[in-house]
């Protein structure tokens, strides 16, 4: 070879690795790595998140012609494993963290996030601590275990007033997690400034979410001889505890979660039929009637014929903002720079979203304020909105008939 | 704390405890003639709780009915699975023999996985949420016909290496493999059988579980350790060590739960095994070697 023939190759084959490079800044997608404990213990509403997740990009290219593009990642809801799979999803080149359900998975991600400086946005996971610690890289679009509780609470007046009934007395039975942990602590700040509430707790029962067997604690709550049992669960647990109840022959007013996931999911009216009825959860929730809902439910049936929205609203519902949060940031900044993104979600002002409350914005802490609450009973298989009663398709029931065999 | 409450508690205990006992007399069984130690027993009982699941959910049978097909599929399984793959790991290292049982252990949690899923199965029949009320006990149907089937099933294999030939001749190996030998038993023979008849305890074990628990594939590896803890008390090698391990473990938890805390339960059955390793190495029914 001649050596002008040498360089024109030379030339040519740099002009041909430089390639990706430009075709890169010319058609940039935004790569989300989504962190979700899709088996385990948490497994089931690990999947009814992804469902939320698998349609963000088809849906947010029509909205904002960005391109996003998905690093799914299980973990497989041990918290060990989060931090592994965000430190893995960071070095594999994902520019920004969505996920993960739960509370202690999330302060996990939230550490690695912060060290290695790339934006992670929480779709659910309550325990307040997590933006407290001053982070610059962590945001938040779910309500606080505080919030959660306070409108958990308000709700159960709510319904106590509406359905005319007076109950004193509640056994409290929680997961032992971080999230129930911190749930406990809102409910004992908060229930005694409550004095519009009649009731008060007899017996408070703490047990691992992912038990096998609740005998002796529904023993013991059912001992208690309270007048309702006040529930903050998974959902396997809750699947379990009211199976044993029904066992047990314990038929107290009713189950009110002030704020918990498990009794509105899927699994939970799969696995007890007609047993699944009535039980109540106090959650934030998303609004049927939002423009992005439509166009989100629209999506979700064509990927998921089978399904329905009811039960994955909350669970896919917070995934896809969370997704969609980081992409119009991403449109906003026009850039994958970790720095220039966090400072871009920071100004997020999102009015057309699908949960309850207002805009989508967040505070100083990376949290957004003001997710509204609605009071979810289970109604013919379905969760119902039951109050406020704005947004109500029914008339709350309690005390709940007995469960009696068909 | 009312009396009644208390006897509640005790008698799920025990009868979970059973049950328990049943799982954990596999692997006792399996130790003390064959001399390896199961590390996939655990796992083993999930793919029987599968089983029950697509027998029911395919054919409508009834997890109890399910026993039949599902222990006769694990006898073969148990003895194609001795026969073949764990003979020869006999007479090698025993880290050798633990990193083969846990490679077993680790395929079948993995094929569960990519058959089922990781999602959670279960059973639903009638009586499953029924209770049988006995002055102010209120006794789970579901646990109760479990506990009668591993007393059943326990009792079976107790008369079986008492009164049999067979079962004289695995204990005779058992006690002296070199004169098993010489007087001309088909010891491989006979450890396969036995390593079958373990793993029909798990197959009983495992279509009774799946009317208290729900499966997943990661279920496994929990129940080999509950399974260890038990033997270990209850004494390796002895099938009535077993049965008392499991009940105790049983009894200890669900009393634990009550006056102490819910979530500490699985704690004190730690405990209990700390003090056994302590005040009785062998376990409480278990021969001093």
């Amino acid at each position: 070879m001649k050596r002008r023939q040498f360089n024109r190759a030379l030339a040519a084959a740099a002009a041909f690795s430089a390639l990706p490079g430009i075709v890169k800044a010319q058609a940039p997608k935004l790569k989300v790595g989504v962190i979700l404990p899709r088996s385990g213990y948490l497994g089931f509403i690990g999947q009814s998140c992804q469902k939320g997740a698998d349609l963000a990009p088809g849906v947010i290219k029509e909205m904002l012609g960005v391109d996003v593009e998905l690093m799914n990642a299980d973990f497989e809801s041990n918290v060990d494993t989060a931090r592994t799979r965000a430190e893995r999803l960071i070095q594999e080149g994902a520019h920004v963290l969505v996920g993960p359900f739960d509370s202690g998975a999330a302060a996990a991600i939230a550490q690695v996030a912060e060290q290695r400086g790339v934006p992670f946005v929480i779709n659910i996971a309550a325990a307040p601590q997590i933006t407290e610690q001053g982070y610059k890289y962590v945001f938040r679009n779910f309500q606080t275990a505080i919030d959660i509780v306070r409108n958990g609470l308000d709700l159960i007046g709510d319904l106590f007033q509406a359905t005319h009934t007076v109950p004193r007395t509640a056994v409290y039975m929680h997961v032992n997690d971080t999230f129930g942990q911190a749930m406990t602590k809102g409910i004992g700040a908060l229930l005694p400034r409550r004095t519009q509430l009649p009731f008060k707790i007899v017996d408070t029962i703490s047990y691992d979410p992912a038990a096998k067997d609740l005998t002796v604690e529904v023993s013991k709550a059912k001992a208690a001889n309270a007048d309702f049992l006040l529930l903050v669960c998974r959902l396997n647990d809750a699947i379990i505890l009211r199976r044993e109840m029904v066992k047990q022959r314990w038929n107290p007013m009713g189950i009110v979660s002030p704020g918990s996931p498990g009794m509105y999911e899927e699994q939970y009216f799969k696995a007890l039929g007609k047993l699944s009825d009535y039980s109540i959860s106090n959650v934030p929730w998303y609004n049927p009637n939002s423009k992005l809902t439509k166009v989100v439910e629209k999506a979700f049936l064509k990927q998921n014929p089978k399904d329905k929205l009811d039960f994955h609203g909350l669970n896919a519902g917070f995934t896809f903002e969370a997704i969609l949060i980081a992409a119009d940031a991403y449109k906003r900044a026009r850039s994958t720079d970790p720095k220039t993104l966090a400072d871009a979600i920071r100004q997020t002002n999102i009015v057309d979203k699908m949960s309850l409350g207002g805009p989508i914005k967040f505070n100083e802490k990376g949290q957004v304020e003001g997710i509204g609450s609605a009071c979810v009973q289970n109604m013919n298989g379905l969760p119902t909105v039951v109050l406020p009663q704005a947004a109500a398709k029914a008339k709350p029931v309690f005390p709940a008939p007995y469960y009696k065999k068909t | 704390m009312s009396l009644d409450l208390v006897a509640n508690v005790v008698v799920a205990g025990v009868l979970t405890g059973l049950l328990y006992g049943l799982m954990a007399l596999g692997l006792s069984v399996i130790f003390g003639v064959v001399r390896v130690v199961n590390f996939a027993h655990g796992e083993m009982m999930t793919v029987a709780m599968y089983a029950a699941t697509v027998l029911f959910a395919e054919l409508g049978l009834d997890p109890f009915v399910c026993v039949l097909p599902v222990a006769a599929a694990f006898f073969v399984f148990g003895y194609v699975l001795q026969r073949g793959l764990i003979n020869p790991f006999i007479t090698r290292p025993e880290h050798s023999q633990f990193m083969l049982l846990v490679a077993v252990a680790m395929v079948l949690v993995n094929a569960l996985l990519m058959v089922f899923g990781p999602s959670a199965r279960t059973v639903q029949v009638d009586y499953q949420l029924e209770s049988f009320e006995i002055g102010k006990i209120l006794v789970d149907k579901a646990r109760l016909y479990a506990a009668f089937a591993a007393v059943i099933t326990a009792s079976a294999l107790f008369a079986f290496f008492k009164l049999t030939l067979v079962g004289k001749a695995i204990r005779a190996a058992a006690d002296n493999h070199l004169g098993a030998l010489v007087v001309g038993l088909d010891v491989k023979h006979l450890y396969a059988l036995t390593f079958g008849l373990g793993a029909v305890c798990v197959a009983v074990a495992g279509c009774a579980m799946v009317l208290l628990v729900d499966v997943t594939p990661p279920l496994g590896p929990a129940y080999t350790l509950l399974a260890f803890v038990i033997v270990i008390v209850g004494g390796l090698g002895s099938m009535p060590g077993a049965l008392l391990g499991g009940m105790l473990i049983g009894v200890s938890e669900a009393l634990a739960g009550l006056l102490v805390a819910p979530s500490a339960k699985g704690m004190f059955s730690f405990g209990l095994l700390i003090l056994v390793l302590l005040f009785r190495p062998q376990g409480l029914l278990g021969k001093k070697t």
